[in-house]
Formats: structure tokens, sequence, C-alpha cells
């Protein structure tokens, strides 16, 4: 293997650009310096020309290396300046206008890895020219490489049939191209469709919700497959094979007419803890609400009379269509999509975990998902706000904000509904039931349209605010008045004091977590998490739909907490990005991918067993393996393990990161000519 | 050369998707880290070629430090566990030329870990400031009673 080592005659022209960044750079490095002395000591390495200019990312920066690229015939450009994960695409751009394979262009970072990271002027102009030194000498290995083009199928996979997902599944659809939605529960609707009403304008969310779950049951363009779950995914962006598992109704939903006379023959009764959160019932054959889209039910087949001890068929004999079928048994269902949007929620925080809060332990703590079920007319109580005994009518509420986030004992971050939520159920509880509120907040916070304007009506309808935490909440009473009732201990910061505040009634304002196995659907579909396991996009700021992986896009609360304007706005941004690659038909792959010389491959297949992406096929005719491009990603594994050195990896090779290796040690010069 | 004025070089491998943008984290979070370390970018640590390490250190480097997305998270799903494993080979083969294996050092860094990054690094400047320089190949004063460890092939 060859290295820099100052030993093979570069016969290439480089042009070297340091950029000032404004200040960002140029007030650490000395980038005039940098530039003069790429142009001088590297000379003999290719360096034809060295520049610094205030801002190369500008159209003047650009046009001057569109300029020297013509003019000085250079054939490798390289860029010192920000991070590649910036501006790279930028450069290598402005290197193609100039009609210079855009891949003979390396952007080195001096800014995020020298000059914002370090103090020292001296030091880290230093190091600024070693960094330089190392790219010279990694782009004289740079090959011009053509990017890939696949096609793209023009279906789409949305998984999660919440209010984000609908909202993709539309978008695409009504834009003409085919949608498959899909949703591990009966129903589409998510968690939005246990909700009562909506901040800051309090209407129904039913009745805003279920047009949208009707329009997609029904729409042409939509293939709506619910009680499902993807269980493989292969292939890549423009072309993946779906797995879907369809789980056995045991109803046929070609004669099933939604009649719903099987739910009420049911005999079993089962506690109902996914749609009424524990509040209320179900039958063994259910849908979980009256607007279920589709109308079909499913029959639980873990609580099913007949499914534990082989008699009852209740439903059986009372369907008028004969649309149950016992032995019907799931499905496999394999789809082509090339893009795939993964809106699949949110799990709420379990408020047991806080034990000081009495959930589970006290009757009527409650959680504010139990809260959204009692408060709505469909729901256990048909709307009435009563304690666990289900007549009371409690004269007092606490309700208690941040619990499970923006705590160190749980979750750092802010679940930014649970503010707004809260002070909803403030004006619900007050308008129904006339009850004293209280709210515990750390900080309110209401940004956002018409939010704040909710949050100061709330005020004036005469809701108490506590500022502090709740430290914790006790049926044991010491004081007289709070005999029989919850006692809120909490901390007031504003009046400096402790309180204990007796109420009937607590509300928990839990938090929203990634879902439980948000870890697994990420490794499935070969996408990232964060720490906290939300779903990582691309940019967090400029890229909130995109992921890391080509193709798959990630909408609504599975990126983060989120409240619906925001959620929908996802699903609808996620279907544009997925609307503008099918338009293009094509898609252009980078071109950083590993291949096979035939020549060379021995047939040992270290290689085959290493690749996560299946890409590596071996031919058992010629004994030899063989790297499917379009499965590549490009990670580079096999070619760092192949002991023949068969593999190279393109943009990756073992010649560019060796001689980047001696460049950046300074091996072309001597480490004493830095200073 | 002593160990006060002792400014090691350290060569960095890094992946583009989690450590690379924790360095860039770093940076836009303007973290103070010291200057000895030179940072190659690779797509995923499973590239790392253990003669990478070992060209670095008979080139010139005091230090290698391999970083990577933690377990569990790997863009490429489960290659830093192959970078896990050579890194350990890595280090074995180290210590039967003689040369003290904490040179190198594995660093699994999330790209929201730019703390964590910036930390690690300063920490590692520090361990190499501790080790000296290397002089891969110069003569070294080699205590007589050193016991030679017996290396598989």
């Amino acid at each position: 293997m060859t290295g820099g080592n100052g030993q093979k005659p570069v016969e290439e022209r480089i042009g070297v650009y340091v950029c000032h960044c404004g200040s960002n750079i140029a007030g650490m490095v000395d980038v005039q310096e940098v530039a003069e002395w790429a142009a001088s000591r590297l000379k003999h390495r290719g360096v034809v020309i060295g520049r610094d200019y205030k801002f190369m990312c500008s159209s003047l920066g650009q046009e001057l290396i569109e300029k020297d690229i013509k003019e000085l015939g250079l054939t490798r450009v390289v860029v010192a300046a920000c991070s590649p994960h910036l501006h790279e695409k930028t450069f290598r751009t402005a290197c193609e206008r100039a009609g210079l394979n855009p891949y003979l262009c390396e952007l080195v970072s001096i800014r995020e890895q020298v000059s914002w990271v370090h103090t020292d002027r001296v030091a880290a102009t230093s190091k600024a020219k070693a960094i330089v030194s190392g790219g010279v000498e990694r782009v004289i290995y740079h090959a011009p490489l053509q990017p890939l083009r696949v096609p793209i199928h023009p279906a789409t996979l949305v998984v999660g049939g919440g209010i984000a997902g609908i909202q993709a599944a539309l978008e695409i659809a009504n834009a003409g191209y085919p949608v498959y939605l899909v949703e591990r529960e009966p129903s589409i609707g998510g968690h939005m469709a246990q909700f009562d009403k909506t901040f800051p304008t309090l209407d129904c969310a039913a009745c805003i919700l279920t047009p949208r779950m009707v329009e997609a049951g029904t729409h042409p363009n939509i293939t709506l497959l619910t009680w499902s779950n993807v269980e493989k995914v292969e292939g890549y962006v423009g072309n993946f094979t779906v797995t879907i598992r369809k789980k056995a109704r045991k109803v046929n939903t070609d004669l099933c007419t939604g009649c719903g006379i099987c739910q009420e023959k049911c005999p079993k009764k089962v506690i109902d803890e996914v749609y009424e959160a524990g509040l209320g019932y179900r039958k063994a054959i259910y849908t979980p609400f009256a607007q279920a889209v589709p109308k079909y039910p499913v029959i639980d087949v873990e609580n099913c009379i007949y499914f534990e001890k082989g008699t009852c068929k209740a439903c059986e004999k009372f369907c008028p269509t004969n649309a149950i079928d016992f032995k019907q048994e799931d499905e496999l269902l394999t789809v082509q999509v090339g893009n795939i949007i993964l809106a699949t929620g949110y799990d709420i925080f379990d408020a047991r975990k806080i034990s000081n809060y009495g959930y589970g332990r006290l009757a009527n703590v409650f959680t504010s998902l139990e809260m959204e079920r009692m408060c709505n007319a469909a729901g256990p109580t048909n709307g009435q706000i009563v304690l666990r005994d289900g007549k009371t009518v409690p004269k007092a509420v606490g309700i208690i904000h941040c619990v499970g986030s923006r705590d160190r004992n749980y979750n750092n971050y802010c679940s930014v509904i649970c503010c707004m939520q809260s002070l909803k159920f403030a004006h619900l509880v007050h308008e129904r039931t006339g009850a004293v509120v209280y709210n515990f907040y750390i900080d309110m916070r209401t940004p956002f349209k018409d939010y704040d304007e909710f949050y100061q009506r709330i005020l004036e309808e005469g809701t108490l605010f506590v500022r502090g935490k709740v430290a914790e909440v006790t049926d044991a009473a010491r004081l007289p008045g709070e005999e029989g009732k919850l006692i809120i201990q909490a901390e007031d910061t504003l009046a400096g004091k402790q309180r204990r505040i007796p109420v009937d009634m607590v509300i928990l304002s839990v938090g929203l977590e990634p879902r439980r196995d948000a870890k697994e659907v990420a490794k499935l579909f070969g996408i990232s998490c964060s720490a906290n396991g939300w779903f990582t996009e691309r940019h967090p700021k400029l890229d909130p739909v995109a992921t890391m992986t080509e193709g798959i896009f990630i909408a609504g609360c599975a990126q983060g907490p989120k409240d619906i304007p925001a959620s929908v706005a996802q699903g609808a941004a996620a279907a544009a990005r997925v609307l503008g690659k099918i338009q293009q038909r094509e898609i252009e792959l980078e071109p950083v991918r590993a291949s096979v010389n035939q020549a060379q491959c021995s047939g040992c297949r270290i290689c085959n067993g290493l690749c996560p992406f299946n890409a590596i096929a071996f031919h058992e005719d010629r004994m030899v393996s063989e790297i499917n491009p379009a499965l590549c990603q490009g990670c580079g594994t096999c070619v760092a393990a192949c002991p023949a050195g068969a593999i190279s990896g393109t943009g990756f090779s073992n010649e560019q990161i060796l001689a980047q290796i001696d460049g950046l040690l300074l091996l072309n010069i001597g480490e004493e000519a830095i200073a | 050369m002593t160990n006060e004025t002792f400014e090691p070089i350290i060569i960095g491998f890094t992946c583009n998707w989690c450590s690379y943008r924790a360095a860039d984290l770093a940076g836009t979070s303007r973290l103070k880290y010291p200057p000895n370390i030179r940072l190659i970018r690779l797509m995923c640590s499973g590239r790392l070629d253990p003669t990478f390490v070992f060209k670095a250190l008979a080139n010139g480097a005091d230090g290698v430090l391999i970083t990577g997305c933690h377990p569990g998270e790997c863009h490429y799903l489960e290659q830093n566990y192959k970078a896990l494993r050579r890194f350990h080979l890595m280090r074995r083969t180290l210590k039967g030329l003689g040369i003290e294996p904490e040179r190198i050092k594995l660093v699994w860094a999330s790209a929201a870990e730019g703390v964590k990054f910036a930390a690690e690094a300063a920490a590692f400047v520090e361990e190499i400031c501790a080790l000296g320089p290397l002089q891969w190949g110069k003569p070294r004063e080699e205590p007589s009673h050193r016991e030679i460890e017996e290396v598989p092939a």
C-alpha cells in the first residue's frame, strides 16, 4: 500500500482554499498564513495555489474556486472551512460547475475541529496546517466518481396511523400515488382519537379527526393495513421490499358489515388498557371505539372464551353475515415501496415510577390520559368528571405538571404538551364540576399561536396556580380539614413556603416517552435513536423529517414530543419530501461504495458474514464474492476485513486514508516545518 | 524531551454518523480541548483497518483515539462491534510489540455527546502525556528482566 511520504511523484494540480468564516475561523487561526504555507510548503505535493477568503461558501468564494479550476487547470480542490456535513455539497457543486468531477474536492474542517475548540492561536494555526496537509495528501488519491442512479418505486409505506401518519398518507394519496398505511391497533386514529377537547380552541378531537380517518379509510390510493406489523425491511431508497404481518382478525372483512351485534352479544368483558387507558371495558371481540376505521372488529384471542375453552361462539351464532372465522390465520404480505415514513408516536410516562405521587396506590390519583377518557362524552363516564367510585363529583382538584418530564430522575426533556393539556383540564374541570382547581407547575410553557391567550383565559377563570415542584401526594391527614382528602405537599417558590393543599382528585400530567419498542423499530428500518430513544432526524433544524437513511422519513411524536399542529405539519412535510423523491423518478446515491477486485478475491468469504445489508453475494461457480452497489451503504467494514486486500471502498480507500494519516503527521514535509 | 514540554500528536478516527458529529457538536458548543488531536473521518468505525492505527503510530503519532457510535446505535447496525473486536486485538498486538496498549483508546460518542467527545479527547491527551513520546523504532531502555509474553499466532 502506498502512503504519501513525499515519494510518489505528484501530477495533480491542487488548489487550497482557506475560509475565514468571518471571524469564526480567522479569529483563532491565521488563515492567510495557512494558505501561504500550503502554497509554498506543499508545492512539491502539487499545490499550485493557496488562497484565503472571507466566506468561501458565498457565491463570490465559490466563483473564486471555479475561476481557478478553469484558469489554472486545477485537478483537485481542498477547502479548509467548516464541517463537511454543512458545506461538502456546496463545494462539490462548485467544482462540478467548473467542469471538475465533484468527488475530486475535499472539505476539511478547521472551524468545528480547530478554531471553535482551541484557545491558543499559534497551536490552532499549526493544527490547521496539519489538517490542510492531510486533506492535500488525501485528495491526491481521490478518484472521479459517478453517482449511482436508481429508480424510485412510486408507492410509499406509512407506519403508524395516528394523526401524523394519516396526514402523510393523505397528502401522498391525494397527489395520486399509492400508500400502504400500517397500524398495529385494530383502528387508525392513534392517541388523538382518545382525546376529548383539543387546546387551545377546545374543539372536539373526534369532530376534526374522524373525517380524516374516514378519508384515509376510503381513499382509492390508500391500502389500509390495521392490526398489522412490519416484520422485515429489505432494500434501499427507491426499492424497499417490506414484509407485513396482517394479524388474523378472525373476522372475514369481505362479509362483515360492522353492525356491532357480535360486540353486544360477546359475554367476555375485558379491561381496555389501550383505548380507555384502563378506565373502561371492551369485549373480547371489539372495535376500539364507535367511529373506528376500518369498522371491522377483531377477536382478542387471549381473552376470547372460545379460544380459551373451546366453546361459546356467541359472536358466530349472532353474526347476520357469517363473517366470524375462527380458523383465520395471520397473513404475510410483501409490498414494494420507494420510501417509508415512520409515524409511530409515543407512549406515556408510567406514573407508577414516581411512587410519592401515589398513582396506582391512591385511588383518586389519575393520569392525564385517564382524564382525557373521563372528559370524553363517549368515554367510560360519559364525560362526567368523577372520582374513582364513579359517582362523587370532586370539590377540589390538583393538577401536577411535569410528571416524568424535566426531572433528572426520569426524563430531562420537556414533553411540550403537558402545560397546555393541564390548562385544558383546569378549564374542563372548572366548567363541568365547579370545583376549585390548583395547578402545580415548574415553569409555564405556552408558546405558539393562541396558546398564551388560552393561559390568560384560564387565569381569568379563577384557576389557582402554585409555582413549585410537588413533593408528595398523600392520604395521611395531619391537620384539621385534611381527613378523607388527598393532600398535595408542595413548595410554593413564589410565596417562599411549603404548602399542604387538600384536594379530592389529583391529575398527573404525565410526560411523553418514546415507544417502548422504538429501538427495535429503529433497528428494523436502519435508522438511529437519540440517547432518550426518539428517532434521530438528519438535521435538528434544517432537515427535521428526513433521517440518515435515504428513503426513510419520520413524522410526529416518534421524533420527539410535540402537539397536534406540529405532528400534522411534520406528516405533511414528510409527505412533501417523499413526493419530491417520487417525482424525480430516479435518485442519485452517494457513490461511497465498496467493490471487490475479482482477480484478487480468494473466495474466503470472510466479508460475506460481515455485511449488515446482505450486499455481498458469493458466486459458487467462480469462487469469488461480489458486492451489489445499490445495496451497499458504504460502511467499509468488508474493506477493512478483507485479508487479500481485494475490496476497495470508493471515497474511503486505504490509499486515501493512509495518505491522510501521513499528511496529518506532516511526513510530506517534516513535523518541524509546521512552525 | 521532558514530559512538561512534550506535546503529543494524536490521530483520531471518527465515524461519519455519530462521533464526527459529536466532534462537530463540541465545536458548535464552543467546548475546549487541547489541539494535539487530529481527526480522520471514516464512514464507520467498522472501516478501521488495524493498518491505519499501526501506520499512524509507526509514522509519528503518540496515540490513536478510535471513536464510534454507541453499541446498538451504529448507523450500519452493528459494525461498531467489529471495531470493538479489532480494538482488543490491536491492544494485544501493541503489547506484543512492547508498546503500551494504552496508546490506543476506544470511545463511544453519539452525535449528541459533544461534551463527552471533548472530555474524552482532553483526557486522552493527558494520558498520552503521562506515557511520554512513543519513539517507534528508536532503541528503548529496556529493563533486563522484562517478561516476554507469548502471543499466539
